[in-house]
């Protein structure tokens, strides 16, 4: 049965959010018997409730509270309000994904190290290695039930898949199936096999991708140590004179204030809210916000380099039927300098619904140009692009200067300019999925420019050394022993790779070692 | 409030013509904008009926789909006639947008410009106001997000209740 913490139960862990990170560290604490209280700013929507609706399905699901942006890039002009596409909702983003679950490369953990040096570049390497990682992807890939892991057999793929395969085998791609997807394709874990709905971004109702709703989080519950507190929006965590912290003040469900203490808290609300929190958790004794001593909180934000290419077809398509993310290319993902950039990218096939295509094709264009794509719909193929993009200090979440939200919380702003690295890598892909489109005798492709960020990195990053980033190689705070950090802002640098069985990884190993030290009293 | 309504207005082609008829295709009758080809009708509140029948035509010179008929674009400016009722400063922005549209087609007015090349020609000098964006951003959901029109384009919406698409095509390519 699921757990009920007292207010002042000082000796619970609190995490900060129930998606990725936070859900997958709250069961794997709660499974060694340690009380967990999850505060989670959405509601609980479970999969029935969910709907194959792309914008009856954002305002069910989406995070709308209001953001600001900056910088270069084009979402600041097309979304100025919506940087990032994720989710305020029991599970978190892991509701909307699409699944596909790859491990980083082995140079991918050394980016200083393998590309040098880079102008306007804020490189490091990551403080573990692959091989230090390995076992924690191995268990991520058999909890998450990945294909093409642990004897699952791959997805069948759709006729999106069908299409790109066809233009990679022409241009000679070498590694192209249907994915490393954490869907199930045989039934397992209780849940169903993929059913080919085709609605895999508004929340699987058949529940075949892996959620941390509907998998770690209910896992959990039955422990007995676990409580999830969902409408419960964390504003700001407390500490004591010796700088360890206390507790976490959170706006209930009704907007009234409550603190739930807590021996140690772990902060999992993605890459833009994790920043906002520690930062607005300011004090006289951390006058920069928590674990804030290096300055790097909120800095090297990073969002993958992306944009899609869709391509329309002088026959029918049908893109939209099945995975969402049906297939992948991964010969583009190799470090290969000679291509002009640093770092790889993947190709993934992606498909989005009449309504989202209208928002998100070319935003703000109109006319003919733009309606005749529209028009042959169901002729168009499409795949999206996601490569490493370069941390720079400049791209940042900071507090805005006096827009707040319902609870009087400075709003977040986020600022973002692309690298050239991330221009050339960019174009490059381009011109590759053009000309695989073609190949297959595409009579019009579409450059799509980057949707609102749905992979928000780096902002709280991992590091060797105290003064280079914001916590160790376990998520820890530097500065504060009992602080953790459980979400992809931990990433020191963000790979080719979709990060999020990178992000549980993370969390399985750092429930093991949160554990220990509670084991061993060190915190 | 704007109330759309599928009734035959029953007029005859020479009351058509006298009414003055946008074309042959939209025609204003006392708060109503009115189609007699298709039998639909969409009836303003605080937006003049003139007014409501240059934003449709305006809607499909934005995002013109020869396949989709008016009635789709008449639904989808129709919430700005609910905003302009509730916000004067709205319904002040709308009306001398549209004013200032007619103004720059010369004497017929926007509508009567034959080509829509030429109407295109006015949208693109007033592209960047507020009102225009307006117009054109409502239109992204409020047209494309109708389920009616989606089988135009050949996109088949909700399929959990049919049981996805795993017996019914999800592979089914045969050209490749
Ligand atoms: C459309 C889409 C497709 C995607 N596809 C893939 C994919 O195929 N593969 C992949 O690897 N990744 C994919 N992602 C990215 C993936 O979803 C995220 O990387 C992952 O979920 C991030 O985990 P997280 O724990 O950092 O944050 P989230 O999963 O976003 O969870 C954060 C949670 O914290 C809550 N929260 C935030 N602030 C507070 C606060 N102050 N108080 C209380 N709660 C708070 C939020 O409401 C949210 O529920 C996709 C994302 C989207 C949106
Ligand atoms: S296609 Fe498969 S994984 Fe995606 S929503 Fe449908 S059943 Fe779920």
């Amino acid at each position: 049965m699921a757990a009920s913490f007292d207010l002042n139960n000082d000796g619970v862990v609190v995490i900060i959010g129930s998606g990725a990170g936070g859900g997958t560290l709250g069961n794997e604490l709660a499974q060694k018997g340690v009380d967990v209280v999850i505060l989670e700013a959405g509601a609980r929507h479970e999969y029935e409730d969910f709907v194959n609706d792309e914008w009856g399905s954002f305002a069910q699901l989406a995070w709308t509270d209001k953001r600001t942006t900056s910088g270069d890039w084009r979402v600041a002009k097309d979304f100025p309000n919506l940087p990032a596409w994720i989710v305020k909702s029991v599970g978190g983003s892991t509701t909307h994904w699409a699944g596909a679950s790859l491990r980083f490369q082995e140079h991918e953990f050394k980016t200083l190290s393998t590309y040098g040096k880079l102008e306007g570049a804020n490189l490091l390497d990551w403080p573990i290695t692959l091989a230090e990682m390995e076992p924690y992807y191995a268990k991520a890939e058999a909890k998450m039930g990945v294909t093409g892991t642990n004897d699952w057999p791959r997805l069948p793929g759709n006729n999106n898949f069908k299409v790109l395969k066809a233009g990679a085998d022409k241009l000679g791609y070498k590694e192209c199936h249907t994915g490393n997807m954490a869907i199930n394709s045989v039934d397992r874990d209780d849940r169903n096999s993929c059913q080919q709905t085709g609605f895999c971004f508004q929340g699987c109702k058949w529940g075949a991708k892996w959620s941390t709703l509907y998998t770690e989080i209910p896992k959990g519950e039955a422990t007995g140590h676990l409580e999830v507190r969902p409408n419960a929006m964390a504003i700001k965590i407390n500490h004591d004179a010796s700088g360890k912290v206390t507790g976490v003040v959170y706006a209930d469900k009704d907007g009234k204030l409550q603190e739930q203490k807590a021996r140690i808290v772990a902060v999992a609300g993605n890459s833009i809210e994790s920043p906002r929190l520690l930062l607005n958790s300011a004090s006289g004794k951390f006058p920069d916000g928590l674990a804030n001593s290096s300055g790097q909180v909120g800095k090297n934000y990073m969002r993958h380099t992306t944009g899609s290419v869709y391509a329309i077809f002088d026959r029918p398509v049908h893109m939209y039927r099945g995975t969402t993310m049906a297939g992948i290319i991964r010969d583009e993902a190799r470090h290969d300098p000679s291509r002009g950039f640093v770092g790889g990218y993947e190709f993934e096939t992606l498909s989005l619904g009449l309504p989202f295509m209208a928002a998100f094709l070319d935003p703000g264009a109109w006319g003919r140009s733009f309606t005749t794509a529209l028009d042959h719909y169901d002729h168009m193929a499409g795949l999206w692009i996601v490569g490493e993009d370069m941390p720079r200090a400049e791209n940042r979440i900071t507090l805005h200067a006096d827009e707040k939200d319902a609870h009087g919380m400075p709003i977040a702003d986020v600022h973002f300019d692309d690298h050239p690295n991330d221009t050339a890598m960019r174009n490059h892909a381009y011109k590759q999925a053009t000309a695989l489109y073609d190949a297959v005798g595409a009579t019009r492709t579409f450059p799509t420019p980057p949707y609102p960020s749905t992979h928000n990195l780096g902002t709280n990053r991992m590091s060797e050394k105290a003064e280079d980033g914001v916590v160790n190689k376990h998520g820890q705070a530097h500065d504060i022993k009992n602080l953790f950090v459980s979400d992809g802002s931990q990433f020191t640098t963000g790979a080719a790779e979709n990060p999020t069985l990178t992000i549980v990884s993370l969390a399985i190993r750092q429930a093991d070692y949160i554990a220990a030290q509670m084991s061993a009293k060190t915190i | 409030m704007v109330t759309i309504y599928d009734a035959k207005p029953g007029f005859s082609r020479r009351e058509l013509l006298k009414r003055g008829g946008i074309g042959a295709l939209l025609v204003i009758s006392g708060s109503a904008v009115i189609s007699p080809e298709h039998a639909w009708g969409l009836e303003t509140s605080a937006l003049k009926p003139e007014t409501m029948a240059t934003l449709i035509q305006m809607a499909r010179d934005i995002y013109p789909h020869d396949q989709v008929p008016d009635k789709y674009y008449a639904i989808a400016v129709k919430g700005h006639d609910e905003q302009a009722g509730k916000d004067a400063a709205y319904k002040a922005m709308l009306e001398d947008g549209i004013a200032d549209l007619d103004k720059k087609s010369g004497d017929g007015g926007y509508r009567g410009l034959g080509w829509e090349d030429q109407r295109v020609g006015v949208l693109k000098q007033i592209e960047a106001t507020p009102f225009f964006q307006a117009i054109r951003g409502g239109l992204v959901v409020g047209l494309y997000n109708q389920k009616e029109v989606w089988p135009i384009f050949g996109y088949e919406g909700e399929s959990y209740s049919k049981g996805g698409y795993i017996a019914r095509g999800f592979d089914d390519i045969e050209w490749l």
